[in-house]
Parts: C-alpha cells; sequence; structure tokens
C-alpha cells in the first residue's frame, strides 16, 4: 500500500499494511527478523537530519484516544474470521466461545468508514512523514500480549501512543521512518491486551523505467520509408531511371547514379539471408524477449531477403532466438512499442506458421 | 484441527509444518475478516499501479494464521499469551506458505514457541508465540459443539 498510510484507521490499532513487494526480501533471507528499526546496518546513520528530530518529538504523544470498537467481540465476526483462516478451533464456538486472541486489532478497526479517534498528533506526524516524500507505508511488526480472553458481548475500548520514531533508514523498499505505536485494549476498564503496531513510512526507491528503445533517425533521404512504416507499408525505393530497387533509402542509385527515384510496396515476404544472436552485453533498452521473459536478451538479429530482392535488418520474432536459422520464411509484421516515450511503430519479421 | 491436547510442550521439540495454500480467497477474506480494505489486499489492478505484481495478504491474516498453527497444535485448551511477528517477503496467490515452529523454551505450563512461514519467495514470516497449556483438561472445559 502507499500513498495513504492507514486511511481511515488508527495507527497500530488499525493501520493493516503488509509487506510490499521487493520487500526486505533478501534480507530476510539472510536474517531473519528482517529490518530492525533499530541499528543493524540496515539504516544510514542521519547526519543533521532536520525531520527525524521533528517527528521524535512525538514520541509519547497520544495517537489515538477514548477509541471504540466499532462492534463489541460477537460470534458472526469471529465465525468468519475463523472461515478465512481455517480455524477450526472448538474454542472459538459454542456457548463458552472466546475469540481468536489474535484478533485483537480486527476489534479495533476502523473498516471502510474510518475511525474517530485519531488524535491530531498522528496525523500530524504522518503529514510530516508525506510532506517529506515518505509517502509510502508497509507494516513491518505486529506483537500482542493477551491477558485475558474475549468473548462476546465484550465491547473494546482502546487507547494509542505513539511509542516510538526510529531515525532515518534505509532499506531495499526506501529511506524512511519507522513509527511503532503502542495500543492498551480495554474492557469495562481492565486492560485486556496490547498491540504494538510498526510501521516503515517510506519514499520509495525509485523504480527504473525501462529504457525507451533507441529511435530511428528520420532525415530527408529516408522519410518517405519510416512514413512508410507508419502507415504499415513497407516501402522500396526504385530507381527511375533504371528501375534498380534499394534499401536501405539513398539519395542516388548505385547502379546507375540516378537522383530520381519512385516507391514500390514489398509484399512483406521474405527469408532469412543471415543472422546473429546478441548475447551480451545486454541491452537494456531491448527488455522483450520473444519469450516474453522480460528479461534483457539474447535476441535475434535477422538479415532478411525480401521477396522483391532487397534485404533489411531486423528483428526476427515469433521463435526463440536460438531457433532462428538462415533459409527460414519470414513475414513483415509492424510491432508497436509502447514506453516511456511513447508508441514507436517498427516493422519485425515473423517466421511462417508451421517454420522454425 | 481438534488435535487433543498432547501433553506437557518440551523444549526443542519441532512442530509439524503446516501448509497453507496461499489462494487469491484466502487473501482477500483474511483481510476483510480482518476488517481491512486497503486496496492492495483485495484489488490487484490498482496494487499493480503500486508497484506490487499481485494483491498480498495483510499482516493480520499472517497474525492470525501463526495463532492457528499454535493452537491447532496444542489444541484448544491452549491459551496464546503472546504473538510478535515480523514480516519479510509477500504471500502472493498461488504460492504456499509453510508454517513450522520449534518449542525454544519451557516455563512450567507456559511455552515459547519460534514460527517461521516460508514460501516460494522466502521467509514471510517469523515470530515467537508464548503459550500456556493447561496440564490437564480444566474440569470447567467446554464441551464444544462439534465442528468438523
Amino acid at each position: 500500500m502507499s500513498g495513504e498510510a492507514g486511511k481511515g484507521a488508527v495507527p497500530g490499532a488499525g493501520t493493516a499494511a503488509s509487506t510490499h513487494p521487493d520487500a526486505l526480501g533478501e534480507r530476510m533471507e539472510r536474517d531473519a527478523l528482517g529490518v530492525r528499526p533499530e541499528s543493524d546496518g540496515l539504516g544510514e546513520r542521519p547526519e543533521a537530519d532536520a525531520l527525524g528530530v521533528r517527528l521524535k518529538a512525538y514520541e509519547g504523544a497520544p495517537a489515538a484516544l477514548a477509541g471504540a470498537g466499532k462492534d463489541p467481540v460477537n460470534a458472526p465476526m469471529i465465525r468468519h474470521w475463523c472461515e478465512a483462516m481455517g480455524d477450526t478451533s472448538p474454542a472459538y464456538s459454542g456457548p463458552d466461545a472466546i475469540a481468536p486472541p489474535t484478533m485483537l486489532q480486527a476489534w479495533t478497526m476502523g473498516g471502510l468508514s474510518g475511525h474517530e479517534a485519531r488524535t491530531g498528533a498522528y496525523d500530524e506526524l504522518l503529514g510530516l512523514l508525506d510532506a517529506s516524500g515518505c509517502t509510502s507505508v508497509v507494516a513491518t511488526d505486529c506483537e500482542q500480549e493477551y491477558l485475558r480472553p474475549l468473548r462476546p458481548g465484550d465491547r473494546v475500548a482502546f487507547d494509542s501512543m505513539i511509542e516510538s520514531v526510529s531515525d532515518r533508514k534505509t532499506t531495499k523498499l526506501g529511506t524512511g521512518y519507522f513509527v511503532t505505536t503502542r495500543t492498551d485494549v480495554r474492557v469495562d476498564g481492565d486492560l485486556v491486551g496490547t498491540h504494538r503496531f510498526r510501521i516503515l513510512k517510506y519514499a520509495p526507491a525509485r523504480r527504473k523505467a525501462p529504457a525507451p528503445r533507441p529511435r530511428p533517425v528520420v532525415n530527408r533521404d529516408n522519410a518517405g520509408f519510416w512514413q512508410g512504416v507508419a502507415d504499415r507499408r513497407l516501402l522500396v525505393q526504385r530507381c527511375t531511371d533504371c528501375g534498380t530497387l534499394r534499401h536501405p533509402w539513398l539519395p542516388g542509385c548505385n547502379a546507375c547514379g540516378g537522383p530520381d527515384w519512385d516507391t514500390v510496396e514489398a509484399s512483406g515476404a521474405g527469408t532469412v539471408h543471415s543472422y546473429v544472436v546478441m548475447h551480451h552485453p545486454p541491452f537494456p533498452a531491448f527488455t522483450e524477449s520473444d519469450q516474453g521473459t522480460g528479461t534483457a536478451g539474447p535476441y535475434a538479429v535477422g538479415l532478411v531477403e525480401l521477396a522483391e530482392g532487397v534485404r533489411m535488418v531486423s528483428n526476427v520474432v515469433g521463435v526463440p532466438y536460438d531457433k532462428v536459422r538462415i533459409g527460414l520464411p519470414v513475414r513483415v509484421e509492424f510491432r508497436t512499442y509502447e514506453d516511456t516515450e511513447g508508441a514507436l511503430v517498427l516493422p519485425v519479421f515473423r517466421v511462417v506458421e508451421g517454420e522454425g | 484441527m481438534t488435535a487433543a491436547p498432547t501433553g506437557q510442550p518440551t523444549a526443542g521439540t519441532e512442530l509439524p509444518p503446516l501448509e497453507i495454500p496461499v489462494t487469491r480467497t484466502l487473501i482477500v477474506a483474511g483481510a476483510i475478516a480482518s476488517r481491512d480494505y486497503q486496496d492492495v489486499h483485495h484489488d490487484a489492478e490498482l496494487a499493480r499501479q503500486k508497484g506490487s505484481p499481485d494483491v498480498f495478504m495483510n499482516i493480520l491474516t499472517t497474525n492470525g494464521l501463526v495463532g492457528r498453527y499454535i493452537t491447532d497444535h496444542f489444541g484448544p485448551t491452549a491459551m496464546l499469551r503472546k504473538v510478535a511477528i515480523r514480516l519479510g517477503v509477500p504471500n502472493y496467490p498461488g504460492d504456499t506458505m509453510v508454517l513450522t515452529g520449534r518449542i525454544e523454551a519451557v516455563d512450567g505450563d507456559t511455552a515459547t514457541v519460534r514460527v517461521v512461514g516460508a514460501n516460494a519467495l522466502g521467509r514471510h514470516v517469523t515470530g515467537t508465540v508464548t503459550v500456556t497449556v493447561p496440564t490437564q483438561a480444566p474440569p470447567s472445559a467446554p464441551a464444544p459443539e462439534g465442528r468438523s
């Protein structure tokens, strides 16, 4: 979840994010404890972290006061929980049922309609973090202690305080601050459980946008070719003096030197005259492989001889890169690539069905 | 599971693993049962817009599953005292989380169990659960309705 830290929820008593994709994963592999808000080498030592100083001032401030559970502890919610969790313990049904202790936080959740108990201090704290770019949030820890079971009919009240705000930390997800809240849950004035909840509120590490494919260099000599591509037509230059076809496009005829030309539209049929397979180095722009693996390369570059006789360099698609062979029949396909610079149409050559 | 109380826990005992198929239904049902309406737990499209490949399990569901793992093992008279968990890699639909546990310490009738939930991506959760297991079924133990 990002951008709305516990919206409509009470911290620790309703902020219920979970791990983010790419979250802390590799670190968890090395250290079962994952990210620690305290020093573990994960964090960078803040120098003159003015924001951190301001955030620290909120430690001890109330995050929610005199909160009340929206519903009393009740059998239907218990049953729904048990169904979801696959929990068939007989302790949670029947006349002497208790609520599953791990439901503690659920009784304090604001749900879709949100909470009224949240204090200005907590909103301010989140606001400061949002304003500093720490707009995303993940829950990292939940620590609950149960002093006595909750039973249907119990009316839950709770108070929540901002227990601690960490120094600025840099994690795999991004840089931000761990905010720990502690919620005391009471029934009829008696403490029945405590709930400590820790979130990381962070500025997401920049995801690198995929590199855009290089654009063709269009000039007055080849503009006609690219206009043809835009129209989904493969145009070949023809010398109007001697009739020789030529590609790539040139200002004059290599056969007779004639400067004048017109075009013929190629049928699109061709064969692989030669090819290379690019393995290394990986080229970030060419992240799309025919296998759809989303990884860079390898990819096949074909020199395709058109039925009309001229040759053209482009990708050979429709078969794995290592199945491209000289002589394969191919047909032009106008493929649209969408990237950060917009849409780009390129002629590529697809292996004819049944070949390869 | 309504496993009968298994007698006194012993430090060093490994709990049998529990496999949890992480279905889309479990993720959504768990989120809603815990009253967590954050869109990343039920709306795949919005989850993707926020950089996640899919919806993923919320922490309350993970917490509930860890609690269930312990009480499944120790039986319905076991009382959870503390559940402390830390999340790692996400639980995405289609994965399987395998919960394993080891009794770290026993003090009287109270055991401390270290729990790990691992999926294909790594460790989703690590935690410690403190549970009290009455030495004998209390005389007032409820005779629960059969809940299959």
